[in-house]
């Protein structure tokens, strides 16, 4: 039994070609009704996120199966063969046990460690496995694919690191409040960056959220879309009493607030923790803020050091996600392998079968008058006699069977029990 | 029998230090669960030889330093496994079941004291007034190990520094918490321990206050902790100025406990409990 995987991602194929082929993939239950049409490919799954298109097949003839892949592929008039044979890549048996595995586990991924990735393939195998394009082979390496990459998510640090800004912030925001629950942000401005923190924010369970914009309308709009109140920048001064979290990105050419604002402040708050993240530049902030106890300022170029500082960590743990992952290969192959024996018992027990009923008709023809009783009796003790004979050999194939090896006990089963007839040459060239 | 229970203990403690040390590098969950598990059977053993050795002498062992520092150590683990029930901040197993193994081989490396025991030690008040005293010593410590390691995880994050310390610390506001709780827990065992041992002195040597350095020491520590107490309580002192005073009193404390004894003369030190024959 062979695995072929063939596909292409955002390594090899530029995002038009790679959106062209996901879209055509759109309509998976024809696409597997298609392939499904052809014997060569056993089991299938198909899967296409917007980084990556693959298809992967068990197969008894790898050769024939990849032709066939490639011809689905290409097989579609808006994809140009010429283009399609430069992205398209190809693994067999260990190498495509591997890369799925990678892909799972978003070792694979443009951004390293997010964890979209196993959900589309569970959805992708989901869909697969109801178009029952799917078999014993594929529905336990996609099993084995997820309790992989849960055990990698688990087990390194893969995902822990936050590599965006404004999920920078809101990891720092949990080693000040440890609970984000209840607390109260004020986001001063609009901008892309201050709405993206508010929204990983209120996702962490923020409770109260205030925006102070300068034009109040704008202000209100936010405030409507996140669920909060608006102020006027005027009020911001007033607002820290109630604030946590106060993230700034506005277009201000002066500090908006100065050390001794906040300080006044903190014994009012009771010197409750004020964490400031100041993301505009110019800044808005008075940089000595920092300097008061309990309060906590960073800007765009502190929340940039911790991305970077996060990207290295994350690449560290992928560098351990892969050695996990070159482990589970392994042991998903050593499976694999032990499939090989099965033929063999199966050809073996048949040989058996047919030597007991030729055996038997030959004896029954010499003795007649038997009754039924002992007409059983002797079927049994035939069929019994060589059951228990060919019990340890099978036994031996099944527990014997050393991957690193593959081959070599199969062998001297198949020869010893000559189960290749036309291969009888062999054994007495090589005596 | 109670010197294989102590060596039993300090296996137990200093295997719970390893485990929380790797779990603290390592960062694995079941390192620390082991350790949990390890410091609660070493507790179960530290009861033991204590139940053991007062069943034998007849009153509590604190006539040494040492037996004292198996006391100590036993309450500390008990009010750490407590507040761990309670407050599930794990790293600070980290700096619990190291100094717990510490003390327990210092108890096995100073010298046991041979002589006459004062019987004074045998009064019941006074074994309340060493238990009140020690469990408070023991709360007041923890809330010092929060303070430390409130202290340098506001480091990293004034620093601006997410390294080691940051990752595996856990946030500023459970630190703060926790400093909290161990104060509010240890200052009114202190100052039970403090009203009954100034009761005993009056029953016994009469008068309530003797000027003695461990007394001086102890109110002193207790003055700390009644000022940061006040603070929290009114103005809402929190985070690196509470860390640093929850850090001083621990100071001052352990100069009761331990300095009061070697370096100056009082009625407190351990030595007036073992008359030489």
């Amino acid at each position: 039994m062979n695995l072929v995987l063939l596909g292409l991602n955002h390594k090899t194929a530029p995002v038009a070609l790679r959106e062209k082929l996901g879209g055509l993939l759109t309509d998976l239950g024809a696409a597997y009704q298609e392939l499904q049409s052809h014997p060569e490919l056993l089991e299938l799954v198909l899967y296409s996120t917007c980084n990556r298109v693959e298809g992967l097949c068990a197969t008894e003839d790898p050769e024939k199966a990849i032709g066939r892949m490639r011809a689905f592929f290409s097989n579609f008039p808006e994809v140009t063969p010429g283009e399609l044979d430069k992205s398209l890549y190809l693994h067999r048996d260990r190498e495509a046990v591997n890369h799925l595995f990678r892909v799972a586990a978003s070792l694979d991924s443009l951004v390293v460690g997010e964890p979209q990735i196993l959900g589309q393939i569970k959805e992708a195998y989901r869909q697969a496995a109801d178009s029952r394009a799917t078999g014993p082979i594929l529905n336990r390496l996609l099993h084995k694919t997820f309790s992989v990459a849960k055990r990698v998510r688990r087990e390194t640090g893969i995902g822990d690191h936050a590599v965006s800004i404004s999920y920078a912030a809101v990891t720092l925001g949990r080693k000040i409040f440890g609970d984000l629950a209840g607390k109260t942000a004020v986001l001063v401005g609009a901008g892309e960056m201050g709405e993206l923190a508010l929204e990983h924010l209120k996702s962490d369970g923020v409770g109260r959220i205030i925006i102070a914009n300068r034009t109040l309308e704008r202000g209100l709009q936010l405030a409507q879309r996140f669920g909060g109140e608006a102020v006027s920048l005027e009020e911001l001064a007033g607002q820290l009493l109630l604030a946590d979290i106060i993230i700034s990105s506005t277009g201000s050419s002066h500090y908006l607030l100065t050390r001794d604002q906040v300080k006044g402040v903190m014994r009012k708050r009771k010197h409750k923790p004020l964490f400031f993240i100041d993301i505009a530049v110019p800044r808005d902030l008075d940089p000595a803020i920092n300097e008061i106890d309990n309060v906590y300022l960073y800007n765009i170029d502190d929340l940039k050091e911790v991305v970077e500082f996060n990207w290295q960590r994350r690449h560290q743990e992928a560098a351990k996600a892969e050695r996990l992952v070159a482990e589970e290969t392994l042991k998903f192959l050593e499976w694999l392998e032990t499939l090989a024996v099965y033929p063999t018992i199966i050809s073996l027990k048949e040989k058996a079968d047919r030597i007991c009923e030729a055996e038997l008709k030959k004896t029954l023809g010499h003795l007649r008058n038997l009754s039924p009783e002992q007409h059983q009796a002797l079927e049994v003790l035939t069929h019994s006699i060589v059951s228990k004979l060919l019990h340890d050999p099978i036994i031996f194939l099944k527990r014997q069977h050393q991957p690193s090896r593959p081959h070599r006990e199969l062998d001297l089963v198949r020869r010893l029990f000559n189960l290749d007839p036309d291969r009888n040459g062999e054994l007495t060239e090589e005596e | 029998m109670s010197s294989a229970l102590i060596y039993l203990t300090l296996i137990a403690y200093f295997g719970a230090t390893a485990l929380w040390l790797g779990f603290f590098l390592a960062q694995r969950e079941n390192f620390c669960r082991g350790g949990v598990w390890l410091l609660g059977l070493g507790l179960v053993f530290n009861t033991l030889v204590l139940i053991f050795l007062t069943w034998t002498v007849g009153y509590l062992p604190v006539a040494t330093f040492g037996q004292t520092l198996l006391v100590s150590a036993w309450a500390l683990v008990a009010a750490f496994l407590f507040l761990y029930w309670r407050f599930p901040i794990k790293v600070l197993g980290a700096l619990t079941a190291p100094l717990a193994a510490l003390m327990v081989s210092g108890t096995l490396l100073l010298a046991p004291g041979h002589g006459v025991v004062s019987p004074a030690l045998k009064s019941l008040w006074l074994t309340v007034h060493i238990i009140l005293a020690l469990l408070g010593n023991a709360a007041l410590t923890l809330a010092f190990l929060a303070g430390i390691f409130y202290l340098v995880q506001e480091r990293q994050l004034k620093n601006k520094n997410f390294g080691f310390f940051y990752r595996r610390l856990p946030s500023l506001e459970q630190l703060d918490a926790l400093n909290y709780w161990c104060l509010t827990i240890g200052f009114p065992l202190l100052t039970g321990g403090i009203i009954t041992g100034s009761l005993y002195a009056q029953h016994t040597l009469g008068s309530f206050w003797q000027w003695d350095p461990k007394e001086i020491l102890t109110l002193l520590a207790w003055l700390i902790y009644a000022v940061l107490l006040h603070e929290r309580l009114t103005v809402g002192w929190r985070g690196r100025r509470a860390a640093l005073l929850a850090i001083c009193g621990f100071v001052v404390l352990l100069a009761a406990f331990v300095g009061a004894n070697l370096w100056f003369s009082s009625f407190h030190n351990f030595a007036s409990f073992l008359k030489q024959p």
